[in-house]
């Protein structure tokens, strides 16, 4: 019997450590500098609030900690969005005025292996600007560090919350330097294939009810006019 | 070490997410193509109908900015559902006005499968249906070509619970020449 509960006890304690090891381990962190944030290229910068309830609409499956927003918005209750959540907010350009209105669906990713931290999101973005067009965004989003330096602290507090101020950098896919495919829809985006990243800046998080304090913000690389004009000679 | 073992053999093997899969009711056209439909029920499907100027906004208590640069534009949310009226994915539809001409674009978002991006013609053809290029498309439709056409279904089964019509949605698709 004794055997039996110290074999118990060092399973235990082995899971213990490995779920430790996890979530210290430096290797598990990529916050390394998107090619965006060196741009020469002319971006477009949107800002959206990362609160579900900032949002024009936020809806999930309703078991979710994130809370659907207005309270009686149909919920994705059935099995094949479950794991999904739709929202459209208002998306604002550099010097915060209303540019826009942008949709957002994400769900959650069977690519996710979290062994090798990696908590994947497939998420699309759909973006109206008037008078400019629509632009269509495809990414894939990692949210372990999110986790574990916002919503793994805020569950350690005797508060259950989290304040301070978290900015990462969530799109790591599809493009081959961890970028979202952008594609130009109607207006002056029309048939632009460009590259785009989202982050987020959280200074508040409460475990009851998610991000209490967040703004999201998307970069859109525009294509570099010189590029075009000798792709343009090329093709003469 | 058996329990460090352990964790990391289970965290490996066992998928932390695992979607939910409808089989797909594709059809092959007789000029070549893949043929799948899909359908909105009205209302009972509508997540968000973003609009200025409503009485009764939908969902009860949203409310749509008041800028003025946003009162041309209408959004609307859905569930979407395959040939057997499943619930298969989540739906976008924007119509605006662009300058002088309108614009209607789709978003269909399939959680196991990926999603599409289809920029409607804003004019509807002789028979009702109006028709839109596949612009961009996710994972499996990531290197598909094609087009999806929309058009409103009114309900004449007179049934007490019967939605009032539904929007059908026919996407044809066929693969990349260049992938192949």
């Amino acid at each position: 019997m004794k055997y039996l509960i110290s074999l118990l006890l060092g399973l235990l304690v082995g899971a213990a450590i490995f779920a430790a090891g996890m979530i210290y381990n430096p290797f598990l962190l990529n916050r390394g500098l998107s090619p965006l944030s060196v741009t020469e290229s002319e971006v477009i910068s949107l800002n959206f609030s990362g609160v579900p309830s900032d949002a024009i609409v936020y809806t999930n499956d309703g078991d979710s900690r994130l809370k659907p927003f207005p309270e009686k918005v149909l919920q994705l209750w059935e099995p094949s969005i479950r794991l999904t959540s739709a929202m459209a907010t208002v998306m604002r350009d550099a010097r915060h005025q209303t540019a826009g209105i942008g949709v957002k669906f994400s769900s959650f990713s069977e690519r996710t292996r979290l062994l090798y931290g990696e908590a994947i999101v497939d998420s699309v973005w759909y973006i109206y600007l008037p008078d400019q067009g629509s632009l269509f965004i495809e990414q894939f989003e990692n949210y372990w560090a999110f986790l574990r330096e916002v919503a793994l602290p805020a569950y350690r507090s005797s508060a259950n919350n989290w304040k301070g101020t978290w900015i990462g950098n969530l799109t790591v896919g599809p493009g081959a330097l961890g970028t979202a495919a952008v594609t130009g829809g109607a207006g002056s985006f029309q048939g632009l294939n460009m590259e785009g990243l989202e982050s987020l800046t959280a200074t508040a998080y409460s475990v009851n009810d998610g991000p209490a304090a967040a703004e999201g913000r998307l970069l859109i690389e525009m294509p570099d006019a010189v590029e075009e004009f000798e792709d343009g000679l090329s093709s003469e | 070490m058996l329990g460090v073992a352990g964790s990391a053999a289970l965290l490996y093997a066992y998928p932390a997410v695992d979607q939910h899969r409808e089989a797909s009711i594709v059809s092959v056209a007789p000029n070549g193509g893949n043929v799948e439909s899909f359908h909105v029920n009205v209302p009972m499907d509508r997540i968000l109908v973003g609009a200025p100027g409503q009485k009764q906004p939908l969902p009860a208590g949203m409310e749509w900015p008041a800028d003025q640069i946003l009162q041309d534009i209408r959004v609307e949310l859905f569930k979407i559902r395959n040939a057997r009226d499943a619930v298969v994915g989540v739906a976008a539809r924007t119509a605006a006005k662009d300058g002088s001409t309108d614009l209607i674009d789709w978003v269909l978002h399939l959680p196991a499968r990926g999603s599409i991006f289809v920029n409607m013609q804003p004019g509807a053809t002789e028979t009702g249906f109006r028709i839109g290029e596949l612009t961009a498309g996710s994972r499996e439709f990531a290197l598909l070509n094609g087009s999806m056409t929309e058009r409103w279904v009114p309900d004449t089964s007179g049934e007490e619970d019967a939605p009032q019509g539904r929007i059908e949605l026919l996407t044809t698709f066929v693969g990349d020449e260049d992938s192949l």
